[in-house]
């Protein structure tokens, strides 16, 4: 099957039982996606498919024939960071870094959803058009990313210096 | 996980003959409940039928006033519809209130509503379950019960549904369509759709063999308020504790309409008619919420560690009663 991951197209041959996490890392080498749980509870191996986050250890990587993958590798580069890189960086929130590829993409993924006006379970009134990125939504929005160091507040402060730089 | 053949299909009916020639396949959309089940070897199907790209994502409204939500449209996708947001907002809480980002972007409405139980012991295949092994016994019984229900079960299975999403479908008096082996449709509300344990809980739905959910189609909302309020132990990404779902209106101060559904404490999403009956024509104030409540939990029956869940599923129908008709008054000034 063929699948494009960070721009590059593939032609692949694996077995059917490969998640598309290992097939990731373990196939095509692309070892900045992480496996924490393995069962979709922590985040860690987050990934854009078709531009959306979503935990690869819980989908088959034989059913995204002609899909977009994009992980942490093409997000940016050490010469040439994401602001969403840069600013983990800046406001150091990580500790030992095994989750951060993960919280990365799903943050990209998760400003994305917001810039679309998607509401949250923070969001009091489902029915409103702009729903404002305060600190509570991006909390309840990075829930499925979980942080063992607990880095969270720099974490939610690396997050809202790019949606503030984004905005304006 | 244990080796499977694999195929795609792109029409629903092509779906339904393959499932018909290889009657222990399972269907697999989103994945993210079957994968997981599939690695801990819980499902072990010989044969996948992938139905996540059949032309079902469509989320459409009628002129009589229905929305008709395709089986394959992604809960994020439902959750953000500005039909649902603004007609249906129990529906879109219900679903933020469920999963993480990352899991709504992929789960299907068709496998929310085919989602299986969060029981440990149905996870663990070394204690004793009936629904993963028919005729096993229940370790859940006299085992660590907390989470477990306490309407609805039986001796032989006292664990939850899981869906968030289909508890506000109840309330909302959602039908179900299923697509079966011979090209013919039938429509089965949630209470139908859904099966209780008695002594057989390993079947959970009134599906046959064979048959695919297409849509889910939910009548035009009754006038007032709504609310989903799910309480859990973390604030955010947790199964339900108690959930309720109320979709209530009023005319001067006098109950004209409501439903009532609740999820973590039963077997299936309960819709409470007992409830409902004891806040029709009332008046809309806290000695009738008081009344729906203990109305609602009649008859249940709790373990040794559930116990709260009775005290809790009654405190937040009230609230979420009282909730709902402030608001409904708030807007009416």
């Amino acid at each position: 099957m063929t699948l494009t991951v960070n721009g590059q197209r593939h032609h692949l041959t694996f077995d059917p039982r490969t998640s598309l996490l290992d097939l990731l890392r373990e196939h095509m080498q692309l070892t900045g996606t992480k496996k924490g749980c393995d069962h979709g509870q922590c985040g860690a191996c987050t990934i854009l498919l078709n531009g959306r986050r979503i935990t690869s250890c819980l989908t088959l990587a034989v059913m995204h024939d002609g899909d977009d993958i994009v992980t942490i590798e093409g997000l940016g580069s050490p010469d040439a960071l994401h602001p969403l890189q840069a600013a983990f960086i800046d406001h150091d929130a990580f500790q030992c870094g095994y989750c951060t590829p993960g919280q990365i993409c799903s943050a990209v993924g998760m400003l994305a959803e917001a810039s679309a006006g998607w509401p949250s379970h923070a969001t009091a009134d489902v029915s409103v058009e702009h729903v404002e990125l305060t600190p509570p939504e991006i909390r309840e929005r990075m829930s499925g990313n979980i942080c063992r160091c607990a880095a969270y507040p720099n974490i939610v402060a690396a997050i809202q210096e790019v949606h503030k730089e984004t905005a304006q | 996980m244990r080796s499977f053949t694999y195929e795609r299909v792109t029409d629903p009916d092509a779906a339904c003959v393959a499932m018909a020639a290889h009657p222990d396949s399972k269907f697999i959309s989103g994945g993210t409940n079957l994968i997981d089940l599939m690695r801990l070897e819980i499902e072990r199907p010989p044969h996948l039928i992938d139905v996540s790209r059949l032309p079902l994502t469509a989320i459409e409204e009628f002129p009589d006033g229905h929305l008709r939500i395709g089986a394959s449209a992604r809960n994020a996708d439902v959750a953000a519809h500005p039909v649902v947001r603004s007609r249906y907002p129990v529906l879109a809480e219900a679903l933020l209130a469920g999963a993480s980002g990352q899991i709504r972007n992929k789960a299907s409405v068709g496998g929310n509503l085919l989602q299986r139980t969060r029981c440990h012991y149905f996870y663990d295949t070394a204690a004793n379950c009936n629904k993963r092994q028919p005729g096993a016994g229940c370790a859940a019984l006299h085992g660590a019960h907390r989470n477990h229900a306490i309407l609805g079960a039986s001796e032989a299975c006292i664990a939850t549904h899981p869906s968030d999403m289909a508890v506000a479908l109840a309330a909302l008096g959602a039908t179900v369509t299923v697509l079966g082996p011979r090209g013919t449709t039938r429509e089965l509300s949630i209470g139908e759709f859904y099966r209780p344990p008695g002594t057989t809980p390993h079947i959970e739905t009134n599906l046959a063999t064979g048959e695919l959910i297409t849509a889910v189609t939910v009548p035009p909302p009754p006038p007032g308020g709504q609310r989903y309020r799910k309480v859990r132990d973390r604030a955010s990404y947790e199964f339900a504790l108690v959930s309720v779902a109320v979709v209530l209106a009023t005319t001067d101060g006098t109950i004209t309409e409501s439903r009532v559904a609740f999820g973590g404490v039963a077997s299936m999403p309960w819709r409470s008619t007992e409830a409902e009956a004891a806040l029709s024509g009332q008046p809309a104030n806290w000695q009738t919420y008081q009344a729906a409540a203990d109305r609602a939990i009649e008859g249940s029956q709790a373990q040794e560690e559930n116990g709260f869940k009775i005290e809790l599923a009654r405190n937040t129908l009230r609230r979420t009663l009282a909730e709902v008709a402030a608001t409904i008054e708030r807007r009416a000034r």
